[in-house]
């Protein structure tokens, strides 16, 4: 095979037979452009499956329509009774208590929809007009306050009122199959479920609905509906000057995003800082996981050699570190490596430098970054230490033996076995740890607090330094004194999305490691 | 002969590396705990509050923990992150034993899709949902002062999304012994507390070990809900706030130090007595992902 038809084949798909008759480089190489050349289709693959998504979701609905006809049309006068009083078909069948929880459920959302839910509704699609104002009343002879909108509420109330309506909808359609289905029990002379047999089934066939209960109450209440409204915020002017309250906040469209993305910095200088941010978060990322990881898994060979002694002690002394918890480390040794901090001090005292000559640790932005990677190194490896012993351990010895047989080196163990085996079963851990380093506040928080602050990076939002991540500036950005809280939901949304394109890309790309049934 | 000389020359080098080896680890182990000694040393030191450059105290003293104690809110902060962690281990683990045995071992409809929508929603950063939270939270009057509550609720009721280190020890326990309960007529609830429950206790342990502990290191949420109230904070928060000027970091330094010190002892006996259920669980998760 000639250089340059390698060179053209090596960008095609070749079969396995053609990629066993290259060399180790060229088959690389070959990896490497499949590698890219997959990530293109890749998006055209998401993009298909989110059209075909959509699609389905409308034939779904369609199916739905069709089914909620064909029963109304089926329906006894009880059925279709209940297309209006929900609850009737299960009642009249004798499901007492089933059938008026649908109708307390019915009458408490018309009460609600009459009574608030129509007003929020109407709110919602301006987040108010009437702003608090100070009237004076004669009887009182004085200033009162009359309140007025707050926008906070409107979009609150708003958004679960749309997604009362939606619980609603299910629910009448829950109804709806109900009795259809009590129907057709009745007809066939079947006996319908009683309340004993419905609370015992939970213990049994749908014991799932008791254990998930609580725990997707929770979820619902404090991440999901919460997430909506941070996301529609995004989408608004909410901020410390338009708290809603005093001062009312409105949509402001697609705004927030364009003046992250805008070429034109102007004033607020925000598209500016959201690249620096970005690109020094996802270096830092990659430092701290793949520092941590390989460190960690040679400290683990060196403990697990053959022929080392003290193995527990090494192991203790490094786990009993990590056991401190991190805030104590990390603000220690922030303190430490502060310009008046005992590293520097001990400098002075020991005459290796003079008072001019101390290392400014955090104030210099390179060594800053060097700094918080070598910490994250001091804090990350025991934990790394712990998880590489116990997969080092499940390597099957035979593999070693087998390779010493055939005279393979301590390095070439290492590279054949050991590393392939560890990037295989950990596989989808780094890609937690990197997922986790993007977001690892306290490390960058409690050690720099984001600094040394950088003139480049001020934006409307307030200061940001060189150190900051992503969450740490999002963090600054609603704890500081603007606390534009449509930005920060702007980045929150940008984390995700870097969050999900990574995850996407990973999981595809590399052939997944874990079958859940596999080991059962 | 040639052999054995062979021999010899490979245990020679095979001696070489363990030296090196001995030489790197008695490196590393003083890297690692030195910060610590230096904590414990400048903790004790009596004859200066700020930052001074030299470790040794030229006068010993508990003056650093006494004042702790009388001066300043630290007891408020020790009970605050105390209480916090009692009620988080309890109810985050009924929460992510529920979840994690039911997404392991119960197939239902709409499983896959449950997963799927966690999934998703764990690449949000959590902090993006404190913003209303705290304001609907101090509605509430759960925040501030009152934040102890507050932070509880917070804590628990998202943690059930973190299910995935425990979802992997119960994927690891033999179908065959559900079935055969099932088929003696057991209920699945009794499947449940009767056969999984009692071959699940190195991951209970686990689960409120982590449970308990996270809320000792949290700093982000609990500095938000708490504001700038010290009878709400927690440890991190307010040993954070002690030094967190350049004049409070010179008044409290060596205080802060010994804050520190009473706050790692219990951690890390605890921690270090239940390690092995500890290394069982991080193992574990890694390798499920």
């Amino acid at each position: 095979m000639s250089e340059k038809s390698v060179h053209v084949s090596l960008s095609d798909n070749l079969s396995d037979l053609d990629l066993l008759g290259l060399t180790k480089i060229q088959r690389f190489i070959y990896n490497i452009i499949h590698f890219f050349k997959g990530i293109p289709s890749f998006f055209v693959a998401v993009f298909n499956a989110i059209v075909k998504g959509i699609g389905n979701l409308f034939k779904a609905i369609g199916e739905e329509f069709s089914d909620i006809i064909q029963t109304f049309k089926d329906g006894d006068w009880k059925t279709r009774t209940s297309f209006a009083v929900m609850g009737f078909g299960s009642i009249s069948r004798g499901q007492v208590l089933r059938g008026l929880l649908f109708l307390v459920f019915e009458v408490v959302f018309i009460v609600y929809m009459f009574v608030a839910g129509g007003h929020w509704l109407g709110k919602l699609k301006t987040l108010g007009d009437t702003m608090a104002s100070t009237v004076y009343d004669p009887k009182l002879d004085t200033y009162v306050r009359v309140n007025g909108d707050d926008s906070f509420k409107c979009l609150l109330y708003g958004v679960l009122t749309v997604i009362f309506i939606i619980a609603f909808i299910y629910t009448w359609r829950l109804n709806v199959k109900q009795a259809k289905v009590s129907q057709d029990l009745v007809a066939r002379g079947k006996k319908l479920s009683s309340v004993k047999d419905d609370v015992s089934s939970l213990l049994d066939e749908q014991f799932h609905k008791t254990l998930l209960a609580l725990p997707l109450t929770g979820i619902i209440v404090f991440t999901v509906l919460p997430l909506i409204f941070m996301i529609l915020v995004a989408f608004t002017n909410y901020d410390g000057a338009h708290d809603g309250y005093s001062n009312l906040f409105t949509w402001a469209g697609m705004e927030n995003f364009n003046s992250l993305f805008s070429l034109n910095v102007g004033s607020n200088n925000l598209s500016l800082a959201f690249g620096e941010i970005l690109s020094w978060t996802l270096m830092w990322a990659f430092f701290a996981t793949f520092t941590n990881y390989f460190l960690g898994m040679f400290v683990a060979l060196m403990i697990n050699k053959k022929g080392i002694k003290f193995k527990k002690l090494w192991r203790g002394i490094l786990v009993l570190t990590s056991a401190v918890p991190q805030f104590i480390s990390l603000l220690y040794v922030s303190k430490m490596f502060s310009a008046s901090g005992l590293v520097n001090g001990l400098l002075i005292n020991q005459g290796i430098v003079d008072l001019s000559g101390i290392i400014r640790f955090w104030e210099d932005p390179t060594l800053a970054r060097i700094m918080v990677i070598l910490i994250n190194i001091w804090v990350g490896i025991p934990y790394l230490m712990l998880i590489t012993t116990g997969i080092l351990m499940n390597i099957p010895a035979d593999l070693y033996e087998s390779a010493k047989i055939d005279g393979a080196s301590a390095v070439q163990q290492f590279f054949k076995i050991t590393l392939p085996y560890m990037l295989f079963v950990t596989g989808p851990y780094l890609l937690t740890s990197f997922i986790g380093n993007i977001n690892n506040f306290n490390v960058i928080y409690l050690l720099t607090g984001g600094g040394p602050d950088n003139i480049k990076l001020l934006t409307s939002a307030g200061a940001a330094g060189d150190t900051d991540l992503l969450i740490t500036w999002l963090f600054k950005i609603t704890t500081g004194a603007e606390s534009k809280y449509y930005l920060a939901s702007v980045i929150g949304i940008m984390i995700f999305l870097v969050v999900a394109t990574l995850s996407l890309i990973v999981y595809n790309v590399i052939p997944s490691t874990k079958n859940e049934e596999d080991y059962q | 002969m040639a052999e054995n000389k062979r021999h010899m020359g490979m245990k020679a080098k095979n001696r070489l590396s363990n030296t090196l080896i001995y030489i790197l680890l008695i490196i590393i182990s003083i890297v690692w705990l030195i910060p610590f000694v230096f904590l414990v040393c400048e903790s004790f030191r009596v004859e200066s509050t700020y930052q001074v450059g030299y470790v040794i105290p030229h006068q010993w003293g508990i003056d650093n923990y006494v004042n702790l104690f009388t001066k300043t809110d630290f007891p408020v902060w020790f009970k605050n992150t105390f209480i916090i962690g009692l009620f988080v281990a309890v109810i985050q683990t009924i929460i992510v034993l529920s979840m994690s045995y039911t997404l392991s071992r119960l197939r239902f409809k709409g499983r896959k899709f449950l997963m799927n929508v966690m999934l998703i929603l764990g690449m949000f950063p959590g902090f993006l949902t404190m913003i209303i939270l705290y304001k609907v939270l101090s509605w509430f009057n759960l925040t501030g002062a009152n934040s102890v509550p507050g932070l509880i609720l917070v804590y628990v009721a998202s943690s059930g999304m973190g299910y995935y280190v425990s979802k992997g020890f119960f994927d690891t326990i033999s179908k065959s012994l559900d079935e055969a309960a099932r088929v003696d007529g057991a209920t699945r609830f009794q499947v449940f507390t009767k056969i999984i429950m009692p071959l699940a206790k190195p991951i209970v342990i686990y689960t409120i070990l982590t449970a308990f502990m996270a809320p000792w290191g949290d700093f982000m949420f609990a500095k938000y809900i708490a504001h700038a109230t010290s009878a709400g904070m927690n440890v991190a928060v307010g040993l954070q706030n002690m030094i967190s000027t350049p004049q409070s970091l010179s008044a409290n330094y060596t205080m802060f130090c010994a804050g520190g010190v009473i706050v790692a002892i219990p951690i890390t006996i605890l921690f270090m007595s239940l390690q092995k259920y500890y290394v069982e669980g991080v193992t574990g998760g890694a390798v499920k992902g």
